[in-house]
């Protein structure tokens, strides 16, 4: 899709692709023959630049054809380069500036409360979008209205825009932030699928806290040298990149 | 405006159950009354504008109607993004309130100064934009904001504006609201600056100039036939807000005179910069020429 397009972001996207994986694959709970189901889980992709992961991830679980991908920002498609709801079955909210998606949540996760349901709604974010202030006041907003309904997913592949977080914003202490805050915090490995699926099954692991999991990733993870280089957030691969790259993603394990 | 506004939302929440209402930590002495009637529906956000309208967008997205309440431009400027994105892009049923529209907090200075809300609002994803001249305007623009699925702004004054509408109007969103005729001036105006534009009408009819008031609550969608219909007859149109002259009403009339080669000459009212001085809103509006004698000096010059 990404070479096809000459898109950026690849890099992203392999850093979450194991955790769409699991949740499209086993944890969330969608009809995608009835996108709306009003009893759905909600997944909103607050870091929008991945649009094309979860596509595939949406297209592999039958949203929507998986002959779309091939024409992913073509003139005239329906898939953009950020996650855009409209005509596209199954995206929840359209995202791409950083820092909108945990305050949507918040308020789907709200009305949840209110109205008794019993879905769930799932939040995944970068780790530089939490350079965003809005983050912030979700932060402190969801524990204070006992949102266990919500669950925040970090991608947390150390590696923003322009450097690496460390470099450009330090989020350490990271997970003791989200705790001082409220939240009940699960730190993983977020390319095991074991450990993916647990954090998400036991979700809320407290009662009246809402859930961050701290996905420890590899950008461009699955490909030796797209793997923490920064230059991948930009670089669409070039032919004989992108065959020397499907050949490493598609080898048996 | 406050006190009609919230008695309303009082009586839309009592016979519908999916009203809510957020704000930014303001409404002391307003909002209470809803806050004690519907506490599960009434959430203080706390000074985080940009969370409370992604919240507001959420919460939509889970079928509710949700309004939201800050002053000035603190519901518009800070959390515009998630306006744009959260809320005008996913046509969320939300319903944004700013009081203090225009100079009403005159002497807290230009940051509570609400003077490009109009031509900011005006301008995001199927947004509704309703700026009510009076607090009988108000009481129904606040129903019609409520039975509308759809963004909606809703720009109020404060508190103490004058009841203009002695008998309830035809109010309808993107309808403009006759309220004199008169044969050589149209006067239109937008918001609680409303009572000026018609004691100017009254100056001027006391030296022999007939001016037509039109209160043009929605500005978006704009009433585009009343305006023409009011601009044809007349030798002068004049826009009157408490809004810089670009962006809100003058510019709409403007957009829509020209466009229907109405070839009447516009005067657009309203102001050009912030103002540079210290007073209550009255004082401010003088020193901007939007008192009533302000404008009956303008139109006057316009016309000689």
């Amino acid at each position: 899709m990404v070479h096809h397009a000459n898109a950026s972001h690849i890099g992203t996207c392999l850093s979450m692709a194991d955790l769409l994986a699991v949740l499209y694959g086993a944890t969330l709970r969608v009809r995608p023959d009835q996108p709306d189901w009003p009893e759905r889980d909600r997944f909103i992709l607050s870091k929008g630049h991945g649009a094309a992961i979860l596509y595939a991830a949406l297209a592999e679980r039958g949203f929507f054809p998986t002959e779309w991908l091939a024409r992913y920002c073509d003139d005239g498609a329906p898939l953009a380069g950020h996650v855009t709801h409209h005509g596209v079955p199954g995206v929840e909210h359209s995202t791409g500036s950083l820092g909108h998606g945990l305050p949507v949540g918040c308020g789907m996760a709200l009305a949840a409360k209110a109205d008794g349901a019993d879905h769930r709604i799932v939040v995944l974010l970068s780790d530089g979008e939490l350079d965003e202030g809005s983050n912030w006041e979700a932060i402190l907003f969801a524990p204070h209205h006992r949102l266990d309904n919500l669950i925040a997913i970090v991608d947390y592949n150390k590696i923003q825009s322009f450097g690496s977080v460390a470099r450009v914003l330090p989020l350490e202490p990271l997970a003791a932030k989200w705790r001082a805050f409220g939240w009940a915090v699960r730190e993983i490995d977020g390319h095991d699928h074991t450990q993916i699926a647990a954090a998400l099954r036991e979700a809320p692991s407290e009662a009246g806290r809402p859930t961050v999991i701290i996905a420890h990733t590899i950008k461009g993870k699955g490909v030796s040298f797209m793997e923490g280089e920064l230059a991948w957030h930009y670089r669409s691969p070039n032919d004989e990149q992108l065959a020397a790259a499907l050949a490493e993603v598609e080898r048996p394990l | 405006m406050r006190t009609a506004f919230i008695e309303t939302l009082c009586d839309v929440a009592q016979q519908d159950e999916r009203v809510w209402l957020l704000c930014g930590d303001l409404g002391y002495s307003v909002l209470e009354r809803f806050a004690e009637r519907f506490p599960e529906r009434f959430i203080n956000m706390g000074v985080a504008e940009q969370n409370m309208m992604g919240v507001a967008a959420g919460l939509a997205r889970g079928g509710k109607i949700v309004f939201t309440y800050s002053i000035a431009n603190f519901p518009v400027m800070r959390c515009l993004e998630q306006i744009r994105n959260d809320i005008g892009y996913h046509a969320a049923n939300v319903k944004i309130v700013a009081v203090g529209g225009g100079m009403a907090y005159g002497t807290a200075g230009y940051t509570h100064h609400g003077v490009e809300d109009l031509a900011v609002m005006r301008v995001m994803p199927n947004m509704t934009v309703i700026a009510p001249g009076d607090p009988v305007e108000t009481r129904l623009a606040t129903r019609a904001v409520a039975a509308h699925n759809g963004p909606c702004y809703l720009r109020l004054g404060k508190g103490g504006e004058p009841v203009v509408h002695t008998t309830p109007p035809e109010f309808a969103i993107g309808r403009a609201l006759i309220l004199r005729a008169g044969a050589d001036v149209a006067l239109l105006s937008t918001g609680a600056i409303l009572p000026m534009a018609l004691a100017a009408s009254d100056i001027l009819a006391d030296t022999g100039v007939g001016a037509a008031v039109v209160s043009v609550p929605t500005l978006r969608p704009l009433d585009r036939a009343a305006i023409i219909r009011a601009a044809v007859p007349a030798r002068l149109v004049v826009t009157v807000e408490e809004h810089l002259t670009w962006g809100g009403l003058g510019s709409a009339v403007a957009e829509v005179l020209s466009e229907e080669s109405v070839g009447v000459r516009l005067l657009r009212l309203g102001l050009t910069a912030a103002p540079d001085t210290v007073g209550a809103q009255a004082y401010l509006r003088r020193q901007s020429g939007l008192d009533a004698t302000g404008i009956a000096e303008a139109v006057r010059a316009a016309l000689a």
